[in-house]
């Protein structure tokens, strides 16, 4: 096939002033544009969010790639969340034992202690932790892969990237978070146990046993439930950042930062929402 | 091939045509009014100063980037028109080599090899696909950091790794977009030997993308000039070599 062309040449164009139009810069918008980007973000995140869905239900699914990211949560997570639980529980029961005692309701100590741990303190303070670690790792993780062009080399391959890397780390978060909180909520009671302790002298036994006496099933069914939503929320947010980070390397810095913006935020309104259906039930 | 079908006329089916492609990034004209053609079989090469829209005009021959104005047509189908598994199918017969290399960099290298070719090459065995690896790597001369990460590789291994990766699949057609920046002479040279060995052996078209006059000359049937987002000119390497124009000189020198 090596066969000569004849060289041909066309005549430049004049320049095209669009050309050399100053692209607007952030600062330049009025209030109009100000709320089509907004509006333009809010419906990038819906379609974010059935394309997730769409690809959640897709028949191929990455179960390593869901493994590894499982256990990249809990290896994460793990060391802070056991320090927080322990401190919580600590701090709770010395804060709250002088008004007891005033009160003389000392004996109540356990039970009012392990009802807001694990209502409300254990689950928003993990989720928070973890919108924190998660939410970051997850879209500074994403957010160099989109600046690198390896979701771009994904999709020129024809595998679908979100199914292989949003798909997984969403359902590794719903389903780890959630055993995350129940494992700060038991270290939260034992370090109530050792706060107990320092001026008191309560078994072990005696403790836990008057703590649980206390928590019904609609204590805990309800703030359960809401910690698969504080994982679903992380995981995706913290995806749909990244997914989403411009181009340049301080877009990966800024995609890390407001994903735990937005998913602490997610949290606390999740949190909000929960406890009104809660107080309905 | 049944979309060139040489009865109907004389010239034949391009593999890739673009007619009057226009895409602006914001007020930026990259390209404006760009129309070229890619034959079977053929290498093609493009040239042009940094930032004159190559990289970005083979993204949109992919759909990576959605072009504002014309039609690419590749292998018979309408790109701009295709959706989700038209495209994909489209995808899995073109090998891309990105600029900057694009590895995945939580996967070590036979991993990031490995990957497309479980998902695209389904039919293949553990075995075979092994193999085919091996035989991959073995020609970019990285056999013996197969099980590498990325980030333990000099920037060039890395851009033949991520040149195995693209071949790994066996494309159809290949874009390459600078494949030989940043190596050194030998082994560009190599892989000027390995884009025509992959021509001849797998049948692919080509459009390669280089400022590597040296690799132009092993590799080009046919060369493009962009500039100002146009094609400014076209020819064989006899004829460029001898134009007296200024810009392709510098080129040249
Ligand atoms: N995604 C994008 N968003 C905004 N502008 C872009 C984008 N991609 C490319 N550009 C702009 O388009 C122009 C052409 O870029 P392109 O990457 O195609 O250049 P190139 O010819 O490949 O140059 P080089 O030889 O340096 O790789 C540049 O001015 C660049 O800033
Ligand atoms: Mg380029």
């Amino acid at each position: 096939m090596k066969k000569i062309i004849s060289v041909r040449r066309i005549i430049p164009k004049p320049p095209n002033i669009k050309k050399h139009a100053i692209k607007l810069s952030e600062t330049t918008l009025d209030k109009k544009q100000k709320a089509n980007v907004f509006f333009s973000e809010v419906g990038v995140f819906f379609l974010f969010l059935w394309i997730t869905t769409r690809a959640a239900f897709s028949r191929e699914f990455e179960f390593n790639e869901f493994l590894r990211q499982c256990y990249q949560i809990g290896n994460k997570t793990l060391p802070l969340i056991s320090v927080t639980g322990l401190v919580i529980g600590l701090v709770l029961t010395i804060q709250s034992r002088p008004v007891l005692v005033d009160f003389g309701a000392e004996s109540m100590l356990p039970a009012m202690v392990a009802l807001s741990i694990i209502r409300e303190m254990g689950p928003v303070v993990t989720g928070l932790i973890c919108a924190g670690k998660i939410g970051s790792g997850m879209g500074a993780e994403l957010g160099a892969m989109k600046v690198s062009e390896q979701i771009d080399a994904m999709e020129v391959s024809s595998i679908n990237p979100v199914r292989f890397l949003v798909v997984p780390r969403v359902l590794a978060a719903t389903l780890m978070i959630p055993i995350l909180v129940l494992y700060a909520d038991a270290l939260g009671i034992l370090g109530s146990w050792a706060g107990a302790n320092i001026k008191g002298n309560v078994t072990f036994v005696l403790f836990f046993s008057q703590a649980f006496s206390a928590i019904g099933f609609m204590d805990l069914f309800p703030a359960v439930i809401k910690t698969f939503f504080f994982g679903a929320a992380i995981g995706f947010v913290g995806c749909f950042k990244g997914y989403t980070a411009g181009r340049g390397t301080e877009s990966v810095g800024m995609a890390a930062n407001s994903a735990v913006v937005m998913a602490s935020l997610f949290v606390i309104l999740i949190d909000l929402v929960a406890v009104q259906i809660t107080d309905m039930l | 091939m049944t979309y060139s079908d040489p009865n109907i006329s004389q010239t034949p089916q391009p593999i890739i045509e673009i007619k009057n492609l226009k895409k602006w990034f914001g007020g930026l004209q990259v390209l404006q009014d760009l129309s070229l053609k890619l034959f079977a079989h053929e290498n093609l090469v493009v040239l042009g100063k940094s930032g004159s829209g190559k990289s970005v005009l083979i993204k949109c021959i992919v759909k990576l980037l959605h072009p504002d104005q014309g039609s690419i047509t590749v292998m018979g189908e309408d790109v701009t028109r295709l959706h989700n598994n038209d495209l994909a199918a489209l995808r899995q017969k073109i090998g891309f080599l990105f600029q900057s290399g694009a590895l995945y960099d939580s996967m070590t290298i036979k991993q990031n090899l490995e990957f497309p070719l479980k998902r695209i090459r389904k039919n293949l065995s553990k075995k075979e696909r092994d193999e085919k690896i091996e035989e991959v790597l073995e020609n970019v001369g990285l056999l013996n950091t197969m099980h590498k990460m990325p980030s333990e590789l000099s920037g060039g291994m890395r851009k033949r790794a991520s040149l195995a990766r693209t071949i790994v699949v066996d494309p159809l057609v290949m874009l390459y977009d600078e494949p030989t920046t940043g190596l050194d002479p030998a082994t560009s040279d190599e892989i000027s030997l390995l884009i025509n060995e992959v021509q001849t052996k797998y049948k692919t078209s080509s459009i390669i993308i280089t400022h590597d006059i040296e690799c132009a000359r092993a590799t080009a049937d046919r060369l493009i000039m962009l500039k100002d987002g146009e094609v400014y000119l076209e020819g064989s390497i006899d004829a460029f070599e001898r134009s007296p124009d200024a810009l392709i000189k510098s080129f040249f020198k």
